[in-house]
């Protein structure tokens, strides 16, 4: 009774949209509006954190092969511990922003993982294209909280870094797990659900 | 002297107003958008929409409609997100 994956992929879709529209919503508001209620500054870590946690069942049920589970496994831990420097963070209780890193980590653990577990070429199918290119914008993203954590008020940075989780969001969104790409679709790939 | 400056702090008290009111703007914008793009992805893709045509549908196919969480997120920040940050952008200028 487990979901067809590109449903998961797209419930992912859905928070990394949230999440993108927060971060948008902080860059343009500035940290002083931003933080003016409490409950705001919690948001962006509370979510991550959470869709690490959420990576667990993804990794409990699905099991189509070890490196599926070991690339899911990784990016859970990977979420949970950039999730919880930046609600340390958040609370005060870390105050180096150089605890950024642990995002830019994340990042960079997430978009191998994408590129790691894919074990087809990019023109297989949709979905093979689009772990290929979330893999490669997730590592290019992770280097914005690479210079947030020695320039925190780079608004570069935090714009690219927002913008990042909005192009994940629309790229999985596109994903299905049999479906063309560019005219390609192999003939191993299985048959297109409409 | 005197008039020289309160122009000067007048000008970038206009200055400061422009850029809050297209904060504002910004803001207000993202929800609305966000459900535009929905329905537009909707419209243009109805067979995403599996309610559409339910038949021979398994549940996690009729439970999935893409479109609709992209308008459900955006009336989430619309609804819930976006006016307390009007209210603080507000409160924020009139310090």
């Amino acid at each position: 009774m487990t979901p067809p994956s590109e449903h998961v992929h797209w419930w992912f879709a859905t928070g990394f949209l949230i999440l993108g529209l927060l971060l948008v919503a902080e860059v343009v508001v500035g940290p002083a509006v931003w933080n003016r209620r409490p409950w705001r500054k919690y948001l962006w870590p509370g979510m991550c954190f959470g869709l690490g946690v959420l990576m667990w069942p993804v990794m409990a049920f699905f099991t189509n092969s070890t490196i599926h589970m070991v690339a899911h496994g990784s990016w859970a831990q990977a979420l949970m511990v950039a999730g919880a420097a930046e609600l340390g963070l958040a609370r005060g209780k870390l105050t180096s922003p150089r605890w950024h890193l642990l995002v830019a980590l994340g990042l960079a653990v997430s978009g191998s993982a994408f590129l790691l577990h894919e074990q087809n070429p990019w023109l297989f199918q949709r979905s093979a294209f689009l772990h290929h290119t979330l893999g490669w914008t997730v590592i290019v993203g992770s280097l914005f909280p690479l210079v947030q954590a020695f320039r925190p008020r780079s608004l570069v940075a935090a714009m690219g870094f927002a913008t990042t989780f909005l192009v994940v969001a629309v790229m999985l969104f596109c994903d299905r797990d049999v479906a063309p790409i560019f005219g390609h679709l192999s003939q191993l790939a299985g048959v297109p659900h409409r | 002297m005197n008039a020289e400056l309160a122009h000067e702090l007048e000008r970038r008290r206009a200055s400061r107003a422009r850029t809050r009111s297209g904060r504002a703007r910004i803001i207000g914008g993202l929800g609305p958008l966000t459900v535009l793009a929905g329905l537009v992805w909707a419209f243009v893709q109805p067979y995403r929409l599996t309610f559409l045509h339910p038949h021979d549908q398994g549940f996690w196919w009729l439970l999935s409609e893409p479109p609709i969480y992209v308008v459900l997120v955006g009336i989430l920040f619309w609804r819930v997100i976006a006016p307390g940050l009007l209210e603080d952008l507000e409160a924020e200028a009139g310090k």
